[in-house]
């Protein structure tokens, strides 16, 4: 219960403080919105093929804007210390990953839930199949996105060119999310059956339980000095 | 004072022979003793290379992170370095892999490349390590390098069975299963090639780690020896 309380401290502390700049909210929307200018030029919405990349599209989007957000979520805790303030405070270091996982994935929920209207509008999508299934299936993939994200972020932020080092060590390692999240996306989207699109769910949902353990062993290390 | 440089004694000596040996009698295996293959002729060849370099490129992965988990444990510097050799030896091999296979898959296949699931791994690991690569030369200092390239290194081998798994699902794999318990329907001479050459490669893993060790050996010396003698002429 103490642990709940601690996190939601810091995931407080971390939203009132982008809330009050808008720093990273702006520059993620604008990121997403021209992320989506761009594949609809280079994919005619008219097109029947526009159709097939189209969740391919959406997530090309998402972790394009999520590792914007991202970059920024460690950095500017360097200013003044405050890593060092977070690090003295009296509480286990993975609180503060989960807290920062915490914002992150609220983050990149506002993003998505204001861009995925406009994805759907600007390529004039009609799914077939039950639109609903993507809210289980942006969850889970969001969540898978941002726990390796956060952590990776963490462990980069300490290097000198950190905004370039982020996406290259974090891509490969985002794979498999990618992957069963555009093949699940597809599945709702054209109505597939369940036991094709439930495989891509259950590797999204073991994808995110082991790297939201994988940093209870590892993170103390990353925030080491 | 002691010097101990490039030459790291008999030992190192000795492994050097036996591996040139070894990869002689690989050459040896594979072009005069296993026979031509009825349909890809001598192209088959490069597939005892291709295996062989797979096989090191796996197994220096696995000391990357075997020895990650080693050096968290105890801090022992020396852990780290064979990680960052290892590594250096995993991508270099790794390469090798991806520059065989799509020589063989033109041939076999009639293609240089497509997206099977074991091509895509392949890919992936290829970037996760030269990732870890980058982490190392990215200009930190000191402890905390070793520590986050460590971090890296275990969790970019937890990914490995799971791109392996996740990509399983999605289709037929065509690549062709020769490490079987039956051998695949392999010629037994064509086995003894490719033994034989996984056996040299493996000598040669080794080999080249030796060497990157005592390189980095020399490395420590100098910039002892430097600070030795910035400190007689200041």
């Amino acid at each position: 219960m103490k642990f709940v309380v601690q996190v939601g401290n810091l995931v407080w502390k971390d939203l009132t403080n982008e809330f009050r700049t808008k720093e990273m909210l702006s520059s993620m929307l604008i990121f997403s919105f021209l992320v989506i200018v761009i594949f609809a030029f280079a994919f005619n919405p008219a097109q029947a093929t526009t159709r097939e990349v189209f969740p391919g599209i959406i997530w090309v989007g998402f972790s394009f804007a999520g590792v914007l957000g991202l970059n920024r979520s460690f950095t500017t805790e360097k200013y003044n210390d405050c890593l060092m303030g977070l690090m003295l405070a009296p509480v286990d270091r993975t609180v503060i990953y989960f807290g920062k996982v915490i914002t992150n994935f609220i983050l990149m929920v506002i993003i998505e839930v204001i861009s995925l209207p406009l994805f759907f509008v600007l390529f004039d999508y009609k799914p077939q199949g039950n639109p609903w299934l993507l809210i289980p299936i942006m969850f889970l993939g969001t969540l898978g996105f941002v726990a390796v994200g956060t952590f990776l972020a963490a462990l980069s932020a300490n290097t000198r060119a950190s905004e370039i080092l982020l996406p290259i060590i974090l891509f490969p390692i985002i794979v498999p999310v990618i992957i069963a999240a555009v093949q699940s996306t597809a599945g709702a989207l054209t109505g597939k059956e369940w036991s094709e699109i439930g495989r891509w769910i259950k590797l999204l949902a073991v994808y995110d339980i082991v790297f939201l353990a994988v940093p209870f062993i590892l993170f103390d290390y990353v925030l080491e000095v | 004072m002691e010097y101990r440089g490039l030459d790291t004694g008999r030992y190192h000596r000795v492994l050097g022979w036996v591996t040139f040996v070894m990869l002689l009698a690989a050459l040896y295996f594979v072009f005069l003793y296993a026979p031509l293959e009825k349909v890809m002729r001598e192209v088959q060849k490069i597939f005892y290379f291709h295996v062989a370099s797979a096989w090191n490129a796996f197994f220096a992965f696995f000391i990357v992170f075997v020895s990650s988990i080693i050096y968290l444990k105890t801090r022992d510097r020396r852990w780290d370095t064979v990680a960052a050799i290892s590594a250096e030896i995993g991508v270099l091999f790794t390469t090798l892999v991806l520059i065989t296979g799509p020589i063989w898959a033109r041939k076999a296949w009639g293609i240089w490349w497509n997206w099977e699931p074991r091509l895509t791994t392949t890919l992936i690991l290829w970037f996760l390590y030269l990732a870890y690569l980058l982490i190392r030369s990215s200009g930190m200092e000191g402890e905390k390098k070793h520590l986050l390239a460590a971090v890296f290194g275990i969790i970019a081998f937890i990914d490995v069975p799971i791109v392996f798994f996740a990509i399983r699902w999605w289709g037929a794999i065509n690549h062709p299963e020769v490490v079987k318990g039956s051998g695949g329907g392999l010629h037994p001479k064509m086995l003894h090639a490719l033994i034989v050459s996984v056996l040299a490669f493996t000598f040669l893993y080794f080999y080249l780690l030796q060497k990157g060790l005592a390189i980095e050996r020399c490395r420590q010396r100098i910039q002892e020896i430097k600070k030795v003698l910035r400190e007689k002429f200041d």
